[in-house]
């Protein structure tokens, strides 16, 4: 009964060149990356009338639009929370699309973040009456800081280690070593160097978090009728939704009965609820993973692993190359770029399109989500 | 962008929180509770989400707790607390309001800064006590302080 299913379809991926530091503005890198989309796509500019970004892009629809060369535009959204925010933009023009009120449409991520001084938190200002009020005056200041509190209690509750939580990094950094755009391609990673690594918010290691990196990332989404006459395979968007936890609080959620029950638990059950695919069918998956526990927290809020077990799934290698469950595929925010999570959803394309470096043999299923920790999303895409 | 050389802090006037801001000058630790229904939260809020009132106040706690997580942050920090890393920072679980939770510094007994607490020293599960930080003439940050914390890793649960 749901007016989403199978209506939409991703047709066009581009990006740039990633990189820690790259010499073009994000306007450039964005207009560079959506252009590549629209030739993979093989459709014009001047089709284009829906856009959909985040809150957090500094680069205006109507810069894109007048950059580019579309025409009149009729449905433009903004996400808002960062890495939890690219599924819900898609989403969005997917069910403008389904709805009738636009045909074709782009979202698109471009960020440089590579120069230190970019970073959120390095912004704190002397005073603060947000819910950071309650955190960071304490010195809970990064993200990572905020998700390795919940780490830190997921190792005493489950006996998860180190040694377990290894495994995401590990699994990532090996896929990442044959991407040859991603950054860590050339930087191989075994379990000692991870133990050995310098501490970032203890329990989590330097491995545990995402690159900073330069970069964007385009991607072109139309009708599933007309994506029938398009020059690649589409790829379907099956099921979306959105998600926040009740009680939530950003990036520190720590307040409500159940701290690990995420927004990706909100997100997870009505997803599901609409999709004929289930947990148990996806072939691969691509999970936010702008630090390491977010993998293992959404594992098991997807459906993927029961309370507790994500941590022996991963040491296991289950999401590695040939494991039960292939999660992300190109490296990931850990090894192949930090884009707020928008090569997640590239790679997905990829996989389906059976066109990945790391190609999982037959997918034909694959979950996209964002930020376990944020107000987030996910997609059930299918070819 | 220049990061600030102090300790973020938060605005104390805001008339959601402000009671609370205030009786930590008054070195009391307080839980917002609603006039209405009797529900009890923390972080305040502007509506009591049990029964819609606005009608809220404040309610005294123990001023102890337990443990529930805690994580050590290590630079890149902002120059403050980079002077201080590695920097132990924990979530507490009020004895007297069982899932009622806040975000504290490690404090030791008898400083009046926080800091310096060995984070090897430090369980989930081990009881603390608040202790106020005069950060500013409106601010008196509310901390944690292992009781006892040698003998904590034996307590932990």
């Amino acid at each position: 009964m749901t007016g989403l299913k199978d209506r939409t379809a991703i047709v066009g991926i581009g990006q740039t060149r990633f990189a820690k530091m790259l010499p073009e503005t994000e306007l450039q890198l964005a207009c560079i990356a959506i252009r590549a989309a629209l030739d993979d796509a093989g459709i014009a500019p001047d089709e284009v009338d829906a856009l959909g970004c985040f809150t957090q892009e500094t680069t205006p629809e109507f810069e894109i639009a007048r950059n580019l060369g579309f025409g009149e535009l009729h449905f433009f959204s903004q996400v808002a929370h960062g890495g939890g925010a690219i599924c819900g933009a898609i989403g969005q023009v997917c069910a403008a699309i389904a709805l009738g009120i636009a045909r074709v449409g782009v979202v698109w991520r471009s960020r440089k973040r590579g120069d230190p001084s970019k970073r959120q938190w390095a912004g704190v200002q002397p005073r603060i009456d947000d819910h950071w009020k309650w955190s960071r005056p304490h010195g809970l200041s990064r993200p990572a800081d905020e998700v390795a509190m919940l780490m830190r209690r997921y190792m005493h509750d489950h006996g998860a280690t180190r040694e377990d939580l290894a495994g995401v990094a590990l699994a990532q950094r090996a896929y990442a070593n044959a991407n040859p755009d991603a950054l860590m391609r050339d930087k191989p990673l075994d379990l000692n160097a991870y133990l050995d690594a310098r501490m970032i918010a203890d329990p989590l290691c330097l491995f545990d978090n995402c690159l900073e990196s330069d970069g964007a990332i385009a991607i072109v989404i139309t009708s599933a009728e007309r994506a029938r006459d398009l020059r690649h395979r589409p790829v379907l968007v099956h099921a979306f939704s959105q998600g926040m936890s009740r009680e939530h609080q950003l990036m520190t959620d720590y307040h409500g009965q159940d701290p690990f029950l995420s927004s990706s638990a909100a997100t997870a059950g009505n997803l599901w609820r609409q999709s004929d695919i289930a947990p148990a069918d996806i072939d691969v998956a691509q999970i936010y993973d702008a630090f390491s526990p977010l993998v293992l927290f959404s594992l098991e809020n997807y459906g993927f692993c029961g309370r507790g077990e994500a941590a022996r799934f991963v040491a296991a290698g289950e999401t590695g190359r040939g494991g039960r469950l292939p999660v992300n595929t190109a490296g990931g925010s850990l090894s192949e770029v930090y884009l707020h999570g928008a090569n997640l959803v590239t790679e997905a394309v990829r996989q389906l399109r059976g066109t990945a470096i790391n190609q999982v043999a037959d997918a034909a299923n694959c979950l996209v989500s964002s930020c376990d920790s944020t107000p987030n999303g996910a997609l059930v895409l299918r070819c | 962008m220049t990061m600030i050389e102090t300790f973020p802090l938060p605005v104390t006037d805001n008339v959601v929180d402000a009671g609370f801001w205030r009786a930590c000058a008054d070195g009391r630790l307080t839980v917002q509770n609603c006039r209405a229904c009797g529900h009890v939260q923390h972080p305040p809020r502007a509506m009591c989400p049990a029964c819609r009132s606005t009608e809220l106040g404040w309610r005294d706690t123990a001023g102890t707790g337990r443990i529930w997580s805690f994580t050590v942050a290590h630079p890149p920090l902002l120059p403050a607390f980079a002077a201080l890393a590695p920097h132990a920072v924990a979530l507490v679980e009020l004895d007297d309001f069982p899932g009622i939770r806040m975000v504290g510094a490690l404090l030791r007994d008898g400083a009046t800064m926080f800091g310096g607490v060995d984070p090897a020293t430090l369980s989930i599960g081990a009881p603390v006590r608040v202790g106020f930080v005069p950060m500013a003439d409106d601010v008196a940050l509310p901390c944690w302080t292992p009781v006892n914390p040698d003998l904590s890793k034996d307590n932990a649960s």
